[in-house]
């Protein structure tokens, strides 16, 4: 059998207006300019105040958050109870033993309070070892452990630093401010 | 003649220091005029006292950093052309704004004052010949370094050097043949003339084709995107490849400081340098009849900040230009300098010459 050879032409058919290249620069000079300045009215008029749209995409990290889903599975913390600023966590180590990734550690003890049933003294969990499956949040009976805090900058210098204790997880939590907010986005400084 | 040499002194340090913060202030222009292009916001995180200034401050905090990184230098045998070379190319690129006429005269307590440091016959080869001169830093870097992809840098950024200053000084011989003269402050002069009394006759309105071809030539000469194959920061290793903190720094210090050059001379050859249209030495002139009355001092800072704002529309067409198109490849570069920019450069001046011929002018 006789090899056939199919020749491909993939060079782009250029008429003689786009092979001169002088008016496809001056189109591409025309669209980098009219960003220029359209950004750049943006950018005055948000500065004095006047309601435009943002002249930048850019989301500046650390003050502005990309705004999550509500459903996003993030930063884990504990939740207090409405009455008094105990935590609802009863120790009954549900969490601590259906994590895939064993990264929650439970020290529980006696409730002063006979009507709870335990509380616990220790709580941490390795931010470093959590698969974020959310189980944990499924598992607990008294929704005491929850993840939709909206943080998702967990880090530190060392693997000790990613033990979050019991105070870090309960000083976490759920904090409205990262997901989408149109309005907060204008509010930027460029 | 101390009194002369006292205003000679004094306008060259206006112009230098002048010149020098313009450069670090282009920086500054460079990214916040590509972040803008981009829909980006730009360096805006140095302050001081909370104050940002929309980034203005990274200017400073740029000249820290190069000053303050670790400066490496290879181990070679051309130790002093190392260290000089990034000196040589700034020294030259500065010494070409000695011929720029940036302003016109003004005759002060009997004194003419001009902001131009130097003005002789031939000023405009004189910037050519610095501009010329500059591209010794470049070879001397690259070559100095001891390394072979820093001195193949330097190669291409000679050979691209090179072969785009011939397409320069051709797209000027164009307008020289109309003006017929060398003379920086003359060319200046005779584009105030006006066609039927309200056209100005500057050199874009005679020369159309050799001012495309000059700004071309002249982005190219100081290697700028499109024409940035010298440098290519990460991709192709650059002449510069081997330096370091300051001395790097000097190196793209020279670029922006040349950069104004080229958008000097392109003021001062096409765009009637300091003339405002219609403002003759006596105030706004209209139909030959005089329309607004000015005093010289008025007229003289007009023309003045006339000259700065043609300098810096064409700044941001060099700009814009930087950040829109993709580099050229080497053997394209070479091909558009020699097969296009050129022989467009010769028929120019064929045509001129044979129409300056034909209408006597």
């Amino acid at each position: 059998m006789a090899i056939t050879v199919k020749k491909i032409d993939a060079s782009p058919k250029m008429n003689l207006l786009e092979r001169t290249y002088l008016r496809e620069i001056l189109r591409g000079l025309w669209i980098t300019n009219r960003h220029f300045v359209v950004n750049l009215t943006r950018h005055i008029l948000n500065l004095f105040r006047i309601k435009a749209k943002p002249g930048a995409v850019t989301i500046q990290y650390p003050e502005q958050h990309r705004g999550y889903h509500k459903r996003l599975r993030t930063a884990h913390y504990l939740a207090h109870r409405e009455n008094d600023d105990g935590p609802r966590c009863v120790g009954c180590m549900m969490c601590e033993t259906i994590c895939p990734a064993k990264c929650i550690y439970i020290v529980p003890t006696e409730h002063p309070d006979p009507n709870v049933e335990k509380q616990a003294v220790k709580f941490t969990i390795d931010m470093g070892r959590c698969v974020y499956c959310g189980f944990c949040v499924e598992a607990c009976p008294e929704d005491a452990i929850r993840m939709d805090s909206g943080r998702l900058d967990i880090c530190s210098y060392s693997r000790e630093g990613m033990l979050w204790d019991m105070d870090r997880l309960l000083a976490n939590h759920h904090d409205p401010a990262p997901y989408k907010d149109e309005e907060k986005w204008l509010d930027e400084e460029f | 003649m101390w009194i002369e040499l006292l205003t000679k002194v004094l306008i060259a340090g206006a112009v230098l220091t002048g010149i020098l913060s313009f450069g670090g202030v282009l920086t500054w222009v460079e990214r916040k005029q590509s972040a803008l292009m981009q829909d980006r916001i730009g360096a805006n995180r140095a302050s001081i006292l909370g104050f940002r200034l929309l980034g203005l401050f990274h200017i400073m905090t740029d000249g820290i950093k190069m000053f303050a990184k670790e400066e490496f230098i290879p181990r070679t045998d051309h130790r002093v052309l190392f260290l000089l070379a990034p000196f040589i190319a700034w020294l030259f690129s500065l010494a070409a704004f000695a011929v720029i006429p940036f302003s016109p005269e003004l005759t002060v307590a009997g004194y003419q004052v001009t902001l131009q440091v130097a003005n002789p016959e031939i000023g405009l080869l004189v910037a050519f010949a610095m501009m010329g001169m500059a591209i010794y830093g470049v070879v001397l870097g690259g070559w100095a370094s001891n390394n072979n992809y820093a001195l193949l840098g330097s190669m291409r950024a000679t050979a691209q050097m090179i072969s785009y200053e011939v397409a320069l000084a051709a797209a000027a011989v164009g307008p020289l043949l109309i003006y017929r003269t060398l003379n920086m402050q003359e060319i200046v002069i005779r584009q105030g003339q006006l066609y039927n009394g309200w056209l100005p006759l500057w050199g874009i309105v005679l020369q159309p084709l050799a001012f495309l071809l000059f700004l071309v030539a002249g982005a190219a000469e100081t290697k700028r995107v499109p024409f940035d194959l010298p440098e290519g920061e990460s991709e192709i290793i650059g002449f510069n490849l081997e330096y370091s903190s300051m001395r790097f720094g000097a190196f793209m210090f020279t670029d922006f400081i040349e950069k104004i050059l080229v958008a000097c001379l392109t003021t001062t050859i096409f765009l009637g340098g300091w003339q405002v249209p219609w403002l003759a030495d006596d105030g706004f002139r209209l139909g030959g009849a005089l329309a607004l009355e000015l005093g010289p001092m008025v007229v003289w800072l007009l023309r003045l900040a006339a000259f700065g704002i043609k300098v810096c529309a064409l700044i941001y067409v060099l700009m814009l230009v930087r950040w829109t198109l993709p580099r050229f490849r080497y053997d394209q570069l070479m091909s558009f300098g020699w097969k296009f920019l050129l022989p467009l450069a010769f028929l120019n001046i064929i045509v001129t010459a044979a129409v300056v011929l034909v209408l006597n002018l």
